[in-house]
């Protein structure tokens, strides 16, 4: 028999482990599967682990993920720590894989809490080691204290300004910032100023951030253009433009950052309704007023939905967890109102970030000779080719020069090729479509896929 | 370079292409990987140049190594254990116009 709970949740995030908190308290069975080997997330990752010296580097921000941490420990809740959920069948299985084992398990509901992936950054060389993601530097911050000594940030967002003073305050500052903001974009924001001032709380520390940068000394050059990643075999220098002028600056380590997208895997794999979000220029699954997904029964809480930050995410779990205990008509202690209005003033910072922040149009429209899928080294003059041939859109171009085919199932470079597409056809960017998503969601060995009817004998072999 | 903040108390012995490394206890194979100077990590599968983590949270596969004789591992998803023989994957040489 196939094992059944109330509640799955996929990630262990502010979202997902808020609305495990929520769901169990109320009594409902819920699992939670999750990647990592420790709950947090990547916002609150190794976040048990972290020391006074560690916790001081990274901020508040991060220290308030543990009290969820702990909440989720001393809950109910199943924990399925370093499980990759690599299907979802319409029937709600989910298949998964765990040391090497896989399982499966039904759910009645799921909440996909799977955060947000780092928008893809297509510039020349950013495929040379050395070249990491912003996301990624704070990663090798938080989980091991590894930094980079020869490091240059480059790109725009707010959390390009975060990991830049978190090593400052760890004694390792970049040697600078290579802000790729074009001129004109803090007028266009300052539209929505007002509405992000019930949110001032984030604008502060946005400005303290900054100043903290500037005051180590570390270079800060703005509005540059036509980054390039120097090398051959590893990164040795970042080319730019700015101030009127070429630059190049000696590093061994770059820190690409765009801002970052919801993860489509799981709401793109059982097929729901997807719209474009022209604020946040990326696809958002379409939720309901109770985050339910077109797919009845899937729910996403946080980033995935459409990016929110942290906060956001953990009182978007709470509230699915909550609707999820009023469906099974079990009593709920909080008060759903009270989280609603806290959510929508945390959210009012979101339209002034997102129209400062908007991707560098430079990245959406990459040069020919620029490799955008990074699997299969596909360039962006090869989508174009095959856009000429009359590919109308994702699915047919991975038809015909393979992007979006390698290892990381177009994570990486989706909504780059669906951009480079919709330019390319003329078209505007919410025509654009996206990969279709199959499963596995991740790689799986074949020793895995063979024990399959040992698993689940009972299961008839079934679409997906 | 890539260094650590603090040291690693006691170490977590394991080998990359045979090269002794010393990891902490909860590093994952691509941390302690960078953090002792090995950036490159695996020849890309198109055309054979070097990759390192890109991504380092799962989602970008470019740090996929072989460990203990099983290909196509994360290093940014795989803890460090003693003992553990870490390996570039051979480059099998897919050409252009597969």
């Amino acid at each position: 028999m196939v094992r059944e709970v109330d509640v799955a949740v996929i990630g262990a995030g502010p979202a997902g482990l808020a609305a495990a908190v929520e769901a169990a308290a109320a009594g409902l069975s819920v699992t939670v599967l999750d990647e990592q080997p420790a709950p947090g997330g990547q916002v609150y990752r190794a976040i048990e682990r972290a020391d006074s010296g560690r916790l001081a580097i990274l901020g508040q921000d991060y220290a308030e993920g543990r009290e969820l941490v702990a909440a989720f420990r001393a809950s109910r809740a199943e924990y399925l720590p370093a499980a990759t959920v690599w299907n979802i069948g319409t029937d709600r299985l989910i298949d998964y894989s765990q040391g090497g084992e896989i399982a499966c398990l039904r759910a009645t509901a799921i909440v996909a809490a799977t955060g947000a992936l780092e928008r893809p950054c297509p510039v020349p060389g950013w495929t040379l080691p050395g070249v990491t993601t912003a996301g990624g530097l704070q990663i090798l911050l938080k989980g091991a204290g590894v930094v980079e000594d020869d490091l240059v940030l480059a790109g725009a967002g707010p959390l390009l300004w975060l990991i830049a003073s978190q090593l400052v305050a760890a004694g390792a500052p970049p040697r600078a910032v290579v802000e790729t903001l074009p001129r004109g974009r803090q007028a266009a924001a300052l539209a929505r100023l007002p509405g992000a001032l019930r949110a001032a709380g984030y604008l502060r520390k946005g400005v303290a951030l900054m100043n903290a940068v500037r005051r180590a000394g570390v270079a800060v050059h703005t509005h540059a253009e036509g980054l390039e990643i120097e090398g051959e075999t590893r990164v040795t220098g970042l080319r730019f433009r700015a101030e009127g002028g070429e630059h190049r600056l000696h590093c061994t380590a770059v820190g690409l950052h765009q801002g970052v997208i919801p993860n489509p895997q799981v709401t793109r794999l059982l097929r729901c309704e997807h719209v474009w979000d022209a604020s946040q220029h990326a696809f958002r699954p379409v939720l309901d007023d109770d985050f339910q997904t077109t797919f009845p029964g899937l729910y996403v809480a946080g980033d995935a939905g459409g990016i929110g930050g942290a906060r956001a995410a953990a009182l978007q779990g709470r509230l699915v967890g909550m609707h999820l205990a009023a469906r099974a008509g079990r009593k709920v202690a909080g008060k759903p109102a009270a989280l609603r209005t806290a959510l929508a003033r945390d959210l009012a910072i979101r339209p002034f970030l997102e129209a400062l922040y908007a991707p560098d149009p430079a990245i959406l429209n990459p040069a020919d000779s620029t490799i955008v899928c990074r699997c299969e080294e596909v360039t962006a003059g090869r989508v174009r080719a095959a856009v000429k041939l009359g590919a109308p859109g994702a699915n047919q171009v991975k038809s015909l020069v393979r992007t979006g085919m390698g290892p990381c199932q177009g994570r990486v470079c989706g909504v780059a090729v669906s951009a480079i597409i919709a330019t390319a056809r003329g078209a505007p960017p919410d025509t654009a479509d996206y990969y279709r998503i199959r499963p596995p969601l991740k790689p799986l060995a074949l020793t895995e896929l063979a024990a399959y009817p040992m698993i689940a004998p009972d299961l008839e072999i079934r679409e997906p | 370079m890539a260094r650590r903040l603090q040291g690693i108390g006691t170490p977590v012995r394991f080998t990359f292409e045979g090269v002794a490394v010393e990891a902490a206890a909860g590093d994952t194979v691509a941390a302690a990987l960078l953090a002792a100077g090995h950036r490159d990590l695996r020849p890309s599968a198109v055309s054979g140049a070097p990759r390192g983590p890109y991504c380092l949270m799962g989602a970008c596969f470019d740090c996929l190594v072989r460990i203990d004789g099983a290909p196509n591992r994360q290093a940014c998803m795989t803890e460090v254990a003693p003992g553990m023989d870490v390996r570039r994957m051979a480059h099998v040489g897919k050409g252009e116009g597969r």
